[in-house]
């Protein structure tokens, strides 16, 4: 590949020192004047008709300006499958149903107002699992659907299957078969910049709405849809972002207490600020949804795999957000991780009276992968063939065409695997059973945007200015990965700037090209792609003035230094080395020939040809701006689910060893290798931070993360009580980055912002099993399942 | 029934009329504006609301406000040098990649201040003990501990 001169390169986040400074401005400190606070009431049942509900206390404390129920708003539904309204007047169907909200001019007296509110409710029969609510006498969480039709199951109409090939005859023929059941359970993303919004309107009604969105023009659609539906149709919205404080799937949909806040918002003519507690993070925002799979898989007396049957029930609920379109990301490890000629998948989601779920970090990867590698071990061992050897002779090649019709490009999922295997020191310490074991597991994901919207587009604008400034104005949004450092990057290789010249304005859908939204590990991928052509074209209209100005300066200076010196002789100067932007370059912000990059004379310094070509006198002139909006060359899934929703697939292994404490149940990580193919690393201290972070997120979701739901309530709401991963649990990680240069990626550069979550969790489920012959198939492996799985193999 | 206070902040001498029931947080954020200083839960379970108090790092969160009465105050803010130049500790975050989404970021740098003035060169451990009590999402901690220890190494220098 061509020299780069800053693609690779270990680039300071010098963009984000205001988050060193303590000057970012997040939700918590987005403020306008006159500004009020709003705070929501949930429901006190998980289950139950509302009877009455009085507000007159709360609306007579001083200080509240408004005090809104589903009787003062008009009765609209929200949500993709429509099964909600923004405040809830007759029924409530989980314990988050937002009953009514408070406005007041400040947090405190609105929390006060609210305790004042009288909810009379009638409690209903409710239901918790999942499996007790598919049976047909179970009681019903929606009477209807959005359109009022009578419904007669929980099951959603969602049409989660895919079959490939002919899994019934491959069983026969398989010389192994295993069979599994295991589960993961809700987790909460845990932000630690809580979720929180401010809307406000304008004389004309027109909104700005400061929110913490992934997806600034998709939420800017809901909304427009939503005021749209409550008489406010032809209305302006300008979505903004403060800076975010964490996002990892929460911010992809547009939640309830957004559009209460806009209710707030029109009802008092005053700028409304939501801010949730740590609370309420946990109780009233969407976790990763509870999943269960079966899944059986069979290989020939060789180890190839013949074929993969899953069927999967997901607990929606009540109701429904992304989290019941995760099985359109389970089918990717489902029906790609490996070479699987045969495939079959199906997924059930259901309502329940649960609170109901939503995306995260991995989409539904992490979910499927974890009963995929799990059984891969299970399957080895029954074949006789070491696990690694087993992934080995399975694993994925560049140019295969998968059961889903995904297209592998690149692939180094070989080198992933003999990295992890020799820095975990596979052959040495695997099989031991002596409380120490070690364990893998591989993932694949999209790294090439993720086709799940028509447009999977974004657009990039970026503008030269004359003082040799950049600003490049993205349509995407940035959550703390780092886009302000990697884009910067980008561009300056593509124009020829250095990365300190590059402004970047992101969260804005005024000043930004479109963009289907940061998610799905696809910004790097998609925004870069857009920004390396988009510099590219900069580049070229900077190189054309330089062909019209650089003889005109050169000639300018000549004549000066003449004037002062009349003894100067004018060197013989060849033009011709300059008469074309084809033949000329950029570097580092200098202009120079081709064949003389060091040209005394013709070599100049970037801001001189733009002070000279730019404002050049009066009529019309030409700035130096660019814009490409691009969109990856992919498909949408067809009705039998199958399509390369993808540009590209990044491929990985996380190797685990563990050791595990008998007489407590503990399990002590010793090492954990991820090794990540990332195409090519923009920044590779950056690569490594979305690494260890996944990574991180991964080993709680092994070992320590669980929302706790009893009978419909979450019963842990606090970092005391749900175990997130401090720096205190010392856990060696080592990130690996295997750069195999993607022709389609930016530079060759693939997503990386999700993968390292996806194989932590099951290596370790992997190592546990080798470390002590136990498989806790049950997410997140705790002392007390250990035991008690230990305690039923010894009898 | 408030009462006045004096207590030094970020290397200022201030009085101000406390409310016995606010927090050292609230005081910092509503009063003074100093919104550097984050609140990420609220109990004292996640440390980004870390502010320094006469050398030690505490939750200010928990903290009640006219508990400062005479005590040496400094937050975010006041880690930097007057005329702007970035503490070690400032400048470390961002070359290694110590910050991401940044919410952890403030109170993670005072909880690693109180630590490097205590003791110029910690080990890891000293150092994961030292931050145990903040909270990080975004980067496994590897980076910031990466942060602090290149921090303190520039320190010594």
């Amino acid at each position: 590949m061509e020299n780069l001169l800053h693609i690779g390169k270990d680039i300071p986040r010098t963009a984000e020192i205001d988050k060193v400074t303590g000057r970012a401005v997040y939700i918590d400190e987005y403020k306008r004047p006159g500004m009020l606070y709003g705070k929501i009431l949930y429901s006190r049942h998980a289950h139950a008709r509302i009877r009455s509900i009085n507000t007159e206390k709360a609306k007579n404390v001083p200080g509240v300006r408004a005090v809104l129920t589903g009787y003062d708003i008009p009765d609209v539904r929200v949500g993709f499958l429509g099964d909600q309204t923004v405040l809830k007047k007759d029924v409530v169907r989980q314990f988050r149903d937002e009953v009514a909200a408070v406005a007041a001019i400040t947090p405190e007296i609105a929390e006060e107002a609210l305790k004042l509110i009288e909810v009379e409710y009638e409690p209903l029969p409710a239901i918790f699992d999942p499996l007790e609510a598919m049976k047909p006498d179970a009681p019903l969480v929606h009477e209807t659907d959005a359109r009022g039709r009578p419904l007669r199951s929980n099951i959603l109409p969602l049409p989660w299957k895919f079959n490939a090939g002919d899994v019934e005859k491959a069983r026969q023929e398989s010389a192994y078969t295993v069979t599994d059941s295991v589960s993961t359970p809700w987790i909460n993303q845990c932000c630690m910049g809580t979720s929180g919004c401010v809307a406000e309107f304008d004389g004309n009604n027109n909104l700005m709405f400061c929110g913490q969105t992934n997806v600034i023009f998709g939420a800017k659609q809901r909304i427009q849809t939503y005021l749209s539906n409550i008489g406010l149709k032809g209305k302006k919205i300008r979505v903004i972002n403060p800076v975010v404080g964490g996002s990892f799937g929460t911010k992809l949909d547009t939640d309830i207490y957004e559009f209460i806040c806009i209710q707030l918002a029109l009802k008092t003519r005053k700028p409304v600020r939501i801010r949730f507690t740590r609370e309420e993070e946990f109780m009233a925002l969407p976790p990763r949804q509870a999943s269960r799979f079966t899944i059986e898989q069979g290989c020939d007396k060789n180890g190839l795999l013949t074929f993969r049957k899953v069927e999967a029930i997901l607990d929606n609920g009540a109701y429904t957000s992304w989290g019941a379109t995760t099985p359109s990301v389970m089918m990717l490890p489902i029906s790609s991780m490996y070479r699987v000629p045969n495939v079959s998948f199906q997924a059930t989601c259901v309502y329940t009276n649960n609170i109901y779920s939503q995306a995260m970090r991995g989409y539904g990867n992490p979910q499927a992968a974890f009963a995929v590698e799990t059984s891969m071990d299970h399957l080895a061992e029954a074949a006789g063939i070491d696990a690694a050897e087993f992934r080995m002779i399975n694993r994925n090649h560049p140019g295969d065409v998968t059961p889903m019709n995904l297209k592998i490009t690149t692939c180094p999922l070989e080198q992933c695997i003999t990295t992890v295997k020799e820095k975990i020191k596979w052959d040495e310490k695997r099989g031991k059973r002596n409380g120490r074991g070690v364990g893998m597991a591989s993932l694949i994901h999209v790294a090439g945007g993720a086709r799940v919207y028509l447009s999977d587009g974004t657009g990039i604008r970026i503008k030269a200015n004359e003082n040799g400034e950049v600003d490049v104005l993205s349509g995407s949004t940035d959550q703390g990965q780092g886009s302000p450092t990697v884009i910067a990057q980008i561009v300056a290789e593509a124009t020829g700037f250095k990365p300190e010249d590059v402004n970047i304005v992101f969260g804005d859908t005024a000043l930004g090209l479109w963009d289907a939204g940061t998610h799905a590990s696809r910004h790097t991928f998609v925004a870069g792609n857009a920004a390396v052509r988009a510099g590219e074209k900069v580049k070229q209209q900077i190189l054309e003035l330089a062909v019209q100005y650089i003889p005109k300066m050169v000639k300018r200076s000549m004549k000066q230094q003449k004037k002062k010196n009349p003894d100067f002789v004018e060197p013989e100067l060849d033009y011709t080395l300059i008469d074309s932007p084809e033949k000329l370059d950029m570097k580092n912000r200098m202009i120079f020939p081709k064949t003389a990059p060091d040209h005394p004379y013709f070599k100049t310094e970037v801001s001189k040809i733009l002070t000279s070509g730019l404002h050049v006198g009066v009529g019309e002139s030409k700035a130096v701006v660019a814009e490409v909006f691009w969109d990856p060359p992919t498909e949408m899934l067809n009705a039998e689910m199958k399509g390369n929703y993808s540009c590209t697939y990044a491929f990985g292994a996380a190797g685990v060893e563990v050791e595990v404490d008998r007489q407590t149940g503990e399990v002590k990580i010793l090492k954990l290798v991820s090794a990540h193919d990332v195409g090519r690393a923009v920044n590779p201290t950056l690569v490594k931070g979305q690494i260890y972070g996944a990574a991180y997120i991964g080993i709680g979701y092994g070992l320590t993360e669980r929302v706790q739901i009893v009978d419909g309530k979450v019963v842990n709401p606090n970092f005391r009580d749900y175990k997130i991963l401090t720096a205190n649990d010392a856990i060696p990680v080592e990130a690996v980055i295997i750069e195999d240069p993607d022709p389609a990626g930016p530079y060759g550069a693939k997503g990386i912002g999700e993968p390292g979550l996806v194989p932590t969790a099951p290596a370790i489920a992997n190592a546990v099993y080798d470390a002590i012959g136990v498989r806790i198939k049950d997410l997140p492996i705790t002392p007390e399942k250990v035991l008690a799985a230990l305690k039923a193999k010894e009898g | 029934m408030k009462k006045e206070i004096t207590f030094t902040l970020n290397n200022e001498k201030v009085v101000v009329e406390v409310d016995p029931g606010w927090t050292l947080l609230y005081l910092l954020r509503e009063v003074f504006e100093l919104t550097g200083t984050k609140e990420g839960c609220g109990v004292g379970e996640c440390g980004a609301c870390t502010v320094i108090v006469e050398g030690d790092a505490v939750n200010s969160c928990l903290y009640p406000a006219l508990e400062a009465e005479g005590k040496n105050v400094v937050t975010i803010e006041g880690v930097a040098a007057s005329d702007g130049t970035l503490h070690p500790l400032q400048q470390s975050f961002i070359e290694n990649n110590g910050v991401q989404c940044g919410y952890c970021t403030s109170g993670m740098i005072m909880s690693a201040k109180a630590l490097l003035d205590k003791k110029a060169v910690p080990s890891e451990e000293e150092i994961r003990t030292g931050i145990a009590g903040n909270i990080c999402r975004c980067t496994g901690y590897v980076q910031i501990v990466e942060s602090i220890q290149k921090a303190a190494e520039r320190m010594k220098k």
